[in-house]
């Protein structure tokens, strides 16, 4: 009973917060359309700042999509530039070669969606080795994809081949960013919450395990490499139409690096966590850029440091409680005082 | 025929290279648990400190060897203490993530200090020796033997001496061996300063066979070496040697009969390939997992 009495006064103490996320996201949603379509159309935010937000946007996307498989399922995948790559290239050569000049405003999203499918194609290919091999051995799965796409894409000279692929119009536009931010963010967390977020979850803890508590490990992964990868084309095709020029240099394991810091700068296993790692490194570099070449000597520099002080990165393994549900949200704060009463002090 | 033998030949200097970068990736994986991403940097800033050795001091073959293989274990070290060792108890991808970073500090300190590409001056009288349409150089011959003993001192140190003896103690069990009275921080510095040091030391090598050197070139380097470690069963020793030779012959036979641009496909496919049949590397032993 004294159980069930503090869990009450748990939810009583949130109670307004966690009903008020009810109306929170739809007019959330709404205004950012609105702001976004404002900006891009009356350009009160001037071009570069509008550069910049969409940069942001297609970070936030491509870190959220990575935090699934490296956070969330606990694999240490270094390929994200590859997914991007495919994505970037289907998009690009959908709006370039295929689709009529004057109807690829509307025929846009269409191209970006076939990126991500692309996309998601691979990344069921590349989820088949996850099966047996995990850790160090994955990784190197995952680097070798990285390198064989951009490989591959040096090699065909229908898309350029090292010269690289130009011609797209500037079709990222702000709006367009903003849904495809909030998309990704909404799709993967509640998958983070749903059943299958459960199975993720205890393929990180311990695979055999979970084996043996029924989760179908093969599915989880499979589903999960396809989503990330997914999204990570749908960054691509978002990124190739706001430079308006891609060449398979720009998708090698730098990118990938890129993306892993962002990740574990905002800290793994958190929404929240990389959506203010994407948001502050961007930002950043963007911020230090009158320093030219030693902003690039600093980043890393801070890096280190905040890994050293604070090794889980700004959110790791905690979330912001507008991405928790109810039930989690209680069943954490339960389990961290249950936590405190036995003097536990690790986080 | 010959045309093959020279391959081989070209295989050989480049798979000891790769052998000597492995060696680094896999001992302190091996000792750490932790894969040092920065190594391949570590190893341009081999080249480098050859560069600045051979260009300011103007000393011969053998000094700016030692004097670089030197500076390099020393900044290795320097790195492990400062960077690494606090993060010993930390979750192992903040380790990565450290060592990613570090790496990203040496590119990007090297290039704000050197922007462009630098030519390593000529160390050694290079000499041509031709056997029918074979062509063998000096260079050659160097790169490879000193590779090899290398290599050979270094297994000679790892089975065969006391510290030796350490390392192989802490890599099999770390909460044991300090009780055993093993100083673990000097013997973890020391498998940095050998690592790193044959780091540099290809680095040097790399730099007197291919000899424009630039910030960059540790990276695709670097990844490749750690491609051979994982091939050959990242921790073990002689399997990052076999994944060196492996992988060099691999990509030189590659270049010299497809166009060369196919390289890295035709490489990384193979190791995809083997990675799928024999998931644990060449010598690696699987290992058991419990729940």
């Amino acid at each position: 009973m004294a159980k069930l009495s503090s869990t009450y006064e748990n939810i009583q103490e949130h109670w307004h917060a966690l009903t008020d996320k009810k109306y929170f996201w739809p007019l959330f949603m709404i205004a950012g359309i609105a702001f976004c379509m404002a900006a891009s159309t009356f350009e009160f935010l001037d071009l570069y700042l509008q550069l910049i937000l969409i940069y942001v946007g297609i970070n936030i996307i491509l870190t959220v999509s990575l935090n699934l498989i490296n956070g969330y399922m606990g694999e240490f995948s270094v390929g994200h530039a590859g997914f991007m790559a495919i994505g970037a290239y289907i998009a690009s050569l959908l709006t370039v070669h295929v689709f009529p000049p004057t109807a690829q405003n509307l025929l846009f999203p269409l191209a970006i969606l076939a990126g991500g499918l692309g996309a998601a194609l691979v990344g069921f290919l590349v989820a088949i080795p996850s099966f047996k091999t995990r850790g160090d051995y994955l990784a190197i799965v995952t680097l070798a994809f990285c390198m064989i796409v951009k490989s591959v894409l040096e090699n065909i000279d229908a898309v350029g081949g090292p010269r690289g692929l130009l011609g797209m119009e500037k079709l990222t536009t702000l709006p367009w960013v903003f849904f495809w931010t909030a998309l990704s963010v909404w799709v993967i967390r509640n998958l983070v919450y749903s059943n299958f977020g459960r199975g993720v979850l205890s393929i990180r803890e311990d695979e055999i395990a979970s084996d043996l508590m029924s989760v179908n490990t093969r599915q989880v992964k499979i589903i999960a490499f396809v989503v990330s990868s997914f999204f990570a084309g749908i960054a691509g095709g978002l990124f190739a139409h706001a430079l308006q020029f891609i060449n398979p240099r720009m998708f090698d394991i730098l990118k990938s690096t890129d993306i892993l810091i962002m990740v574990y700068l905002g800290g793994i296993a958190s929404i929240s966590g990389s959506i203010i790692g994407a948001v502050i490194y961007t930002i950043l570099l963007e911020i230090l850029r009158p320093l030219g070449v030693w902003r690039m000597v600093l980043m890393p520099l801070m890096l280190v440091l905040l890994m050293i002080y604070r090794p889980r990165g700004i959110m790791g393994m905690r979330e912001a409680r507008l991405f928790t549900p109810l039930r989690d949200f209680v069943t954490e704060k339960l389990w961290r005082q249950k936590k405190k009463e036995a003097g536990d002090a690790t986080p | 025929m010959a045309y093959i033998f020279q391959q081989a030949l070209n295989a050989l200097q480049l798979g000891s290279i790769y052998a000597l970068i492995a060696l680094g990736y896999t001992m302190v994986y091996g000792i750490l648990t932790m894969i040092n991403f920065a190594h391949g940097d570590l190893f341009m800033v081999g080249a480098f400190f050859c560069f600045l050795i051979a260009f300011y001091l103007h000393l011969s073959f053998v000094p700016t060897l030692l004097l670089s293989m030197t500076g390099v274990a020393f900044l290795g070290v320097v790195i492990e203490r400062l960077a690494y060792k606090p993060l010993r108890n930390a979750p192992r991808v903040s380790a990565i993530i450290t060592a990613l970073g570090v790496g990203l500090f040496l590119e990007n300190f090297t290039l704000a200090l050197a922007p462009y590409p630098k030519h390593i001056p000529t160390l050694l009288e290079n000499t041509t020796w031709t056997l029918g349409t074979l062509s063998i150089s000096s260079l050659q011959i160097i790169v490879i033997v000193l590779s090899l003993v290398l290599m050979l001192i270094l297994d000679f140190i790892v089975q065969r001496t006391k510290a030796g003896m350490a390392m192989r103690a802490i890599s099999w069990d770390k909460t044991i061996v300090p009780l055993m009275g093993v100083p673990v921080n000097k013997i973890i510095s020391l498998t940095f300063a050998l690592g790193t040091g044959l780091g540099g030391a290809a680095g040097m090598m790399y730099g007197l066979a291919y000899p424009v050197i630039d910030p960059y070139m540790g990276i695709m380097v670097g990844w490749k070496a750690f491609i051979c470690a994982v091939v050959g069963g990242i921790g073990n020793i002689r399997g990052a040697m076999i994944g060196g030779f492996i992988l060099g012959g691999v990509e030189i036979m590659v270049a010299a009969f497809f166009p060369s641009t196919y390289r890295d496909f035709v490489a990384f496919t193979l190791l995809l390939v083997l990675l799928i049949v024999r998931p644990y590397g060449i010598l690696g032993k699987p290992q058991p997992q419990k729940v």
